[in-house]
């Protein structure tokens, strides 16, 4: 499928990298023609409106789906770290286990040593100020401490690339904030390739180095902003810049002309 | 907490004030004490069987053959339930079978398996095992079938072995149901463990009542019925303690 291959063409620093990609379901085509480059470390956010196939994407980056046609790729890693990991959507907590139990999913399955286990794991809960609930069960937990398990699952697991579809949408506007503060404090320590999914221009912009605009049905590239928005960010602190309100502005500009667009469509 | 408090009362007193009523009708001779014998009279019997060990030696086989039975078909329900429920092709295959012989009366199953496997213990095991059977596998696969699909991608997407998928989502997240498929299978098993004693059986409760019923010892019979009334309601009791105990996330 689309595992480790030799690289070809394409700039060679490319952690991830699309060409041509094409999802078909039935009769509906979700994703048209897809070509695009992520470079290593780069915090890659995807914004469009709902049914652009920007999930669908990030199945086939996490090898829950496959591309109809064109090639998808992530590069590097070796043989002991995982490709990918994903933090879904909505819960994925499993029930049945305690937080500890459920960051940990990723390295036992790895077969990780115990004691590893515990060492990373323990550091991750620590981030996601999880310590204190390392025991307790997900219907024990708030919406927002559910969420940080689940990012705390991912980065345990230590993946070349992370993967996050819309992980905050469900939260309220203060967990949200706050949440994209502790994710922007985590990954600009280690500097990990993300690609984030969001409908929220704010978030795309306050989190991200690069930002792509989907169009919907068929899901196209609109287009590509870089944010050139200093590091480390603060979330409330970056809101009140004048370059944050620009970029924010200029996304919004791509995403109108699409979104008046699908309306006249729809309207006949 | 008041309300609670009163229902538990309710709970206790109306079947003691129905064995009272009793008590009371078959003494005064209001109702035919040779179909009705008094509670007194039942409970006084019942120890009487139990200490000359006769009560035991019916009940100990029983429990065995339930214990036994509940196993045999208990294990590869379970197994064969999460299987259909995981994949789609194997449930296609095999819910068919099980929807076309699921309504078969359990007891109409009785002379064929008295044909196939003899009067022996065998054939008593074998009925047991095929009531605790169909409620189990029904609800083990339907168990496996509601656990949200987000679940499953996330044990793909973290690479879970087929092994792991089993043991680590399958299993504990059908587990609830798994529970109220044994809870139903093991009722299941105690009506046909009654029904295969009384036909092939030189021991057990249902032996003990269709003797009882040959020789007109009513009382024997009451004491055969309230027997089987009782390891129906531990049995449901060790249930929904056993439940409490593996299922800790629902209850914690």
């Amino acid at each position: 499928m689309h595992d480790i291959e030799t690289p070809s063409a394409g700039s060679l620093d490319a952690k991830i990298m699309l060409r041509n990609v094409c999802k078909q379901h039935g009769s509906f085509l979700a994703l048209d023609r897809i070509s695009l480059d992520i470079p290593a470390g780069n915090f890659f956010v995807i914004v469009g409106p709902s049914g652009c196939g920007k999930t669908t994407m990030l199945r086939m980056l996490a090898g829950l789906d496959t591309p109809t046609s064109g090639e998808l790729r992530i590069s590097g890693g070796n043989a002991d770290r995982p490709q990918n990991a994903m933090v879904f959507q909505g819960d994925s907590l499993f029930p049945w286990m305690n937080v500890f139990d459920n960051a940990a999913y990723g390295l036992r399955m790895r077969g990780v040593t115990e004691r590893e286990t515990v060492k990373v794991v323990s550091e991750y809960l620590e981030k996601t100020g999880l310590t204190n609930s390392r025991n307790r069960y997900p219907h024990q937990l708030s919406g927002g401490m559910r969420q940080r398990v689940s990012i705390a699952r991912a980065f345990a697991n230590d993946p070349e690339v992370l993967l996050m579809d819309e992980p905050f949408s469900a939260l309220d506007e203060q967990n949200k904030t706050i949440l994209q503060e502790e994710l922007l404090r985590i990954w600009e320590a280690n500097r990990k390739t993300v690609v984030f999914i969001t409908h929220s221009v704010d978030e795309a912009v306050t989190l991200g180095d690069r930002i792509m605009v989907m169009t919907a049905g068929p899901g196209k590239i609109k287009a590509m902003v870089d944010v050139n928005l200093p590091r480390p960010r603060k979330v409330l602190e970056l809101r009140h810049t004048p370059a944050y309100g620009e970029l924010v502005y200029q996304i919004w500009g791509h995403l109108r002309e699409e979104v008046d667009r699908a309306r006249a469509e729809r309207s006949y | 907490m008041k309300s609670i408090a009163s229902e538990r009362i309710i709970g206790v007193a109306s079947p003691l004030l129905l064995l009272l009523a009793w008590e009371l009708c078959a003494r005064f001779n209001i109702i035919d004490t040779r179909f009705f014998p008094a509670p007194t009279a039942i409970v006084g019997h019942m120890f009487e069987m139990w200490s000359s060990g006769e009560l035991w030696g019916h009940l100990s086989a029983s429990l065995q053959r339930l214990a036994v039975g509940l196993l045999v078909g208990g294990v590869p329900a379970i197994f064969i339930g999460i299987t259909m429920g995981l994949y789609r092709s194997i449930y296609a295959a095999v819910d068919p079978l099980i929807s076309a012989t699921y309504p078969i009366p359990k007891s109409s199953l009785l002379p064929l398996m008295l044909l196939i496997f003899g009067l022996g213990e065998t054939s008593k095991i074998v009925m047991v095992a095929i009531g605790a059977f169909y409620p189990i596998v029904i609800n083990t696969a339907a168990g496996v079938r509601q656990i949200p699909p987000i679940l499953l991608d996330v044990g793909k997407n973290f690479q879970a072995s087929r092994i792991r998928m089993f043991t680590t989502i399958a299993l504990p997240g059908a587990l609830p149901l798994v529970m109220t498929g044994i809870k139903l299978g093991a009722g299941m098993s105690l009506v046909l463990i009654a029904i295969a004693e009384m036909v092939g059986a030189k021991n057990g409760l249902g032996y003990m009542i269709w003797n009882a019923w040959e020789i007109f010892d009513v009382t024997t019979m009451y004491v055969g019925l309230f027997v089987i009334a009782l390891i129906g309601f531990i049995l449901n009791l060790a249930i929904d303690f056993i439940e409490r105990l593996v299922i800790p996330w629902k209850h914690a």
